[in-house]
């Protein structure tokens, strides 16, 4: 794992007319974990995806420089970000097994077994995914992310519809990565219970 | 190249599963059999506008399908994971447009064989009308990508997609029918390297369009 550095500067946010933020500035180093809060629409999910380089910001540019190289332009940006929607990308047609094989050869990665033992998926990973609870799926996304070995993690609500292990085994994830190296930026409003920096949103 | 068949194989696994085949060649099966019923048994008339209707069948057949190839996976997330990923957008469009095709264009064309017999076409002119859409529907499935990528975000895609992506795919039709045609005829005509020509550049150039198309919904 490389290490990495994410900076944002003057940020601005603009949805539907409003103004969600503006000259938001900040930057997160490897090994570094920012919480990022705030009430429903203060721009949380706008903010991870303009990290990602999914949505252009209305003013502001991001980079982030991993092992030297700095990334500035989305489509470089975008092979360095682990992501981590709301949604969960899972097919309820297909197996867990299938829909991590398929991520692993997309990001031309490895491990799609360990990454299903280390979230206790073994047993329901021949299962279609539209037989397990919202938990298990969450599980499988945040399977799917360590998977993909990317060094900036950009995470929306990973407690969400967790148990309580789920929730420990989510944090010892998100520790080890930082441990290597890695970063993450995390929204969400249950408490991560990390080391962490916090960003709070106040929204418009 | 791995992700590109990572893709691929992912997504005709999806049809497989989901059934969208089956609905593709029970429409053009139904369309076969219904229009000598309605037409009525004269092997003249049948013979002359066998090759159009099957021709039309297939394109409406192939759109029934058109409106998830990007839909779906935008809905659930996927989409963002796949523009994230290794593979560039451009080639997943390509991979999800050689998995439709694998999944309609194929077993469509297969089909036409038999649906040919429905029409009285001699051997020749039901194997010059297997081949044309063996070609043809590439360009279907290319044409209907930009349209699907286009219509991504709207509630009512699946409803806008045809009108958008029919009359693009007019050339399609004019020279798929006329080299079954000049097949019956017995005559050689220019339609099928016309028709292959246009699927060519369909193919070529559809992946940069649907790829423009889903940075701009996705950035929404």
């Amino acid at each position: 794992m490389m290490t990495a550095t994410l900076t944002a500067s003057n940020l601005t946010c603009v949805r539907g007319g409003r103004r969600l933020f503006e000259n938001l500035c900040f930057s997160v180093v490897g090994g570094g974990i920012m919480a990022l809060t705030g009430p429903n629409g203060a721009g949380k999910t706008s903010l991870l995806r303009m990290l990602a380089g999914l949505l252009p910001p209305a003013a502001g540019d991001v980079r982030i420089a991993a092992d030297g190289i700095v990334a500035e332009d989305a489509e470089d940006r975008a092979h360095l970000v682990g992501w981590l929607g709301c949604e969960t990308a899972l097919k309820p047609q297909l197996t867990l097994r299938e829909q991590l094989g398929f991520f692993a050869g997309l990001y031309c990665a490895c491990g799609a077994e360990q990454a299903l033992e280390r979230f206790d998926l073994t047993k329901t990973a021949d299962l279609p995914a539209r037989m397990l609870s919202a938990g298990q799926k969450r599980r499988a996304s945040l399977a799917r992310l360590m998977l993909m070995g990317r060094p900036v993690w950009l995470l929306d609500e990973p407690l969400v519809s967790l148990d309580e292990e789920g929730r420990g085994l989510t944090r010892r994830a998100i520790e080890a990565h930082c441990r290597e190296g890695g970063l993450a930026v995390v929204a969400g409003h249950d408490p991560l219970e990390l080391p962490c920096r916090h960003l709070h949103l106040e929204g418009a | 190249m791995s992700a590109f068949f990572a893709q691929m194989r992912r997504d005709v696994r999806l049809a497989w599963r989901a059934g969208g085949i089956g609905v593709a060649l029970g429409f053009f099966a139904a369309v076969a059999v219904l229009t000598p019923l309605g037409v009525g048994p004269d092997p003249a008339l049948l013979v002359r506008i066998g090759g159009g209707v099957l021709w039309l069948a297939a394109m409406l057949a192939a759109l029934l399908s058109l409106d998830t190839l990007f839909h779906a996976d935008f809905e659930d997330g996927s989409l963002d994971l796949i523009a994230l990923s290794s593979l560039p957008l451009e080639l997943a469009a390509l991979a999800k447009i050689a998995a439709h095709w694998l999944c309609t264009g194929l077993p469509l064309a297969v089909l036409a064989l038999p649906a040919a017999a429905m029409f009285a076409f001699p051997l020749p002119a039901a194997l010059m009308l297997a081949a044309t859409l063996l070609i043809g529907t590439a360009a279907i499935s290319a044409l209907g990508a930009c349209g699907a990528a286009l219509t991504l975000s709207l509630r009512r895609g699946a409803l806008l997609l045809p009108v958008i992506v029919l009359p693009l795919l007019a050339p399609a039709a004019i020279f798929g029918s006329a080299a079954v045609l000049a097949a019956l005829d017995g005559v050689g005509s220019g339609a099928f390297l016309l028709l292959s020509a246009f699927s060519l550049v369909a193919l070529a150039m559809s992946p940069f369009a649907a790829a423009a198309a889903i940075r701009v919904h996705l950035a929404e």
